[in-house]
């Protein structure tokens, strides 16, 4: 490797300050500014460089359908799709059918939410609550919910209670988790600052220990929600007389792919406005982080 | 058993911070603390050994140590955040602690972190009243992770300042801080200090900063308080001044930094520079200024 150097005549100069020979000025080049380099693809706005992926597999479906390379009874094509969406909402089948699913979410997010957080709370802030309590969750949570589903039928029958009953266990351990872990995790050195500053027990959970756990618990809720429409779609598979599943399961029977495209994006859809709720949640709740910069 | 000692405020502005008898013949009348037989172990290691010691009311002591004595320790003792102890200690009722991270609740504003934990329902003026004595009024409204290292530890002191304190300990409350900043810091908790005429501790490892701010300096080795000067020097001080000089030579060979002491400056700064936080019982609130664990850790030459 060869590194170069000043000119070595450079060398004797601050011995004889006057008679150095002047250096001889680098050459220049200019720095162009970014705006200038960019091509006219990479001028555009992110969101519709964003976009052009997800539109041309659209263009490349709707040709594929339109040729006869794709089977109407394999996958509809997304004008098909899109008139049948149209279809549904005029006559006000999929505004029911979404009423019944979000009302299962709803209700079952609140219970799953409500013990979840409950159990988080009692372990979080008492060692005998968490001995009595920990260890049974952990325990209970190696099961994989959606397998307890015949037993919910058997339980609960083929109602509204299965269902209710399965979104809330979803939601109920991702709760717990992050709660405990949030509650577990507050930094002592600020629980002793509390102390230090006179904050009794109950003092130090509502100002010191509950608003620690709310980044976690964020993070649970986040979780839980993805769970809960998870959990939705497990539920309304079975044996489901109104709602978004049943509406699949009705299409299923009649091979209509685009009726069960049309409620694939409605599942999407509503994951979609929940994740956004809880953003906006965030924001409000947590705008001391300066590490959220979410726009 | 942290037992509470009751002293009115005005009795300890009564007491002023001029007297120079031997400090170690404090009768318990007019103490701020009162510290008898102290003994705290870790592991059957006694970290604090049969300590007695005894702080006048509005009197500034500095508590020096080297990594590991116990220093810390004896600080969150006297805080009643440390209460595996046994012995007497006696300590004001009313006492405020300000560490060395400024350890703000992140998600209170400024101002409510002032507030935090005083009794009733305190208006936001008495934390603003509070945070200008600092000057920081400007800031109340801020969220503590917006704030500088500087603005956060003045913010901590203000949470400090406003409960009136007795006795109010500091626990190296400049180590986290820029030279620049550090130095600014000092002066203001010199004003504060001569302002309220409440009895300071503060726990350092800085020899400079004990002689420029204390009354009375103590060293702590092996568990127990080895020596214990009073600091006559005319206020305010400056770092260099001929009984400057002499006393902290004296001060880095009681903390066994030999030869350290006729150095000027630079020497005494990298003195202390030796004394790295790497104490078990020192809460972690690392320094990044000072990351190099001490060779000597442990071991008092």
């Amino acid at each position: 490797m060869t590194v170069s150097h000043a000119p070595p005549s450079a060398i004797p100069a601050p011995l004889e300050k006057h008679s150095a020979p002047t250096p001889t000025p680098p050459e220049l080049e200019a720095v162009v500014p970014a705006s200038v380099r960019r091509s006219r693809l990479r001028a555009a706005p992110r969101w519709v460089r964003r976009a052009v992926g997800p539109l041309l597999l659209l263009v490349l479906w709707q040709v594929f359908s339109a040729t006869g390379v794709l089977d109407p009874d394999v996958l509809a094509s997304p004008g098909t799709i899109a008139r049948a969406a149209a279809d549904l909402m005029a006559d006000g089948t999929l505004p029911a059918a979404m009423g019944v699913s979000l009302q299962r979410v709803v209700v079952g997010l609140l219970l799953g939410g409500v013990i979840g957080t409950s159990l988080a709370l009692v372990s979080g802030l008492s060692r005998l609550g968490e001995d009595l309590v920990d260890a049974t969750v952990q325990m209970l949570r190696t099961v994989p919910w959606v397998g307890l589903i015949p037993l919910f039928i058997i339980w609960l029958g083929i109602g509204e209670a299965p269902k209710v009953a399965l979104i809330a266990l979803g939601v109920a351990f991702h709760l717990y988790l992050n709660v405990y872990a949030g509650i577990r995790g507050v930094d002592a050195q600020l629980i002793e600052a509390g102390t230090s500053l006179g904050l009794g027990r109950w003092g130090l959970v509502r100002h010191v220990v509950l608003p620690g756990a709310l980044p976690g618990a964020m993070t649970g809720l986040r979780y839980s929600l993805a769970t809960a429409w998870l959990a939705l779609v497990f539920g309304e598979s079975i044996n489901a007389d109104a709602g978004i599943g049943f509406l699949m399961n009705q299409a299923r029977e009649f091979f209509r792919t685009d009726v069960i495209v049309v409620c694939l994006v409605v599942y999407a859809l509503l994951g979609l406005t929940a994740d956004v709720i809880v953003r906006i949640l965030e924001r409000l709740l947590l705008q001391w982080r300066p590490t959220f910069t979410g726009q | 058993m942290a037992t509470d000692l009751h002293r009115p405020v005005k009795t300890l502005l009564e007491t002023g911070p001029a007297d120079t008898s031997p400090p170690a013949s404090h009768n318990g009348a007019d103490a701020a603390v009162r510290v008898e037989g102290l003994t705290r172990s870790f592991d059957g290691r006694a970290v604090i050994d049969d300590l007695d010691l005894s702080l006048k009311a509005g009197e500034f002591t500095v508590l020096l140590g080297r990594s590991g004595c116990g220093k810390s320790t004896l600080l969150r003792v006297l805080a009643g955040l440390d209460r595996e102890i046994s012995g007497t200690v006696l300590v004001p009722r009313r006492r405020a602690v300000a560490f060395q991270a400024p350890r703000l609740m992140p998600w209170k504003r400024v101002w409510r972190n002032v507030l935090l934990g005083l009794p009733g329902k305190p208006e936001r003026a008495v934390a603003e009243q509070a945070l200008a004595e600092v000057g920081l009024a400007e800031r109340a409204g801020a969220w503590p992770k917006t704030l500088s290292g500087g603005e956060a530890q003045r913010a901590s002191l203000a949470r400090a300042l406003v409960r009136e304190p007795d006795l109010l300990l500091l626990d190296e409350p400049f180590g986290a801080l820029d030279a620049l900043t550090r130095i600014k810091a000092q002066q203001l908790v010199a004003e504060l200090w001569q302002r309220r005429g409440c009895a300071v501790l503060l726990v350092t490892h800085d020899v400079d900063e004990a002689l420029l701010l204390a009354d009375r300096v103590l060293v702590m080795r092996d568990g127990r308080i080895a020596y214990d000067t009073s600091v006559a020097l005319d206020r305010p001080r400056e770092v260099g001044s001929p009984g400057f000089t002499d006393l902290r030579s004296r001060l880095l060979t009681e903390l066994g930094v030999e030869g350290a002491g006729r150095a000027t400056g630079l020497g005494a700064q990298s003195a202390g520079h030796t004394q790295a936080r790497t104490e078990s019982t020192e809460s972690p609130d690392a320094s990044p200024a000072r990351p190099h664990p001490d060779p000597h850790h442990g071991d008092p030459s």
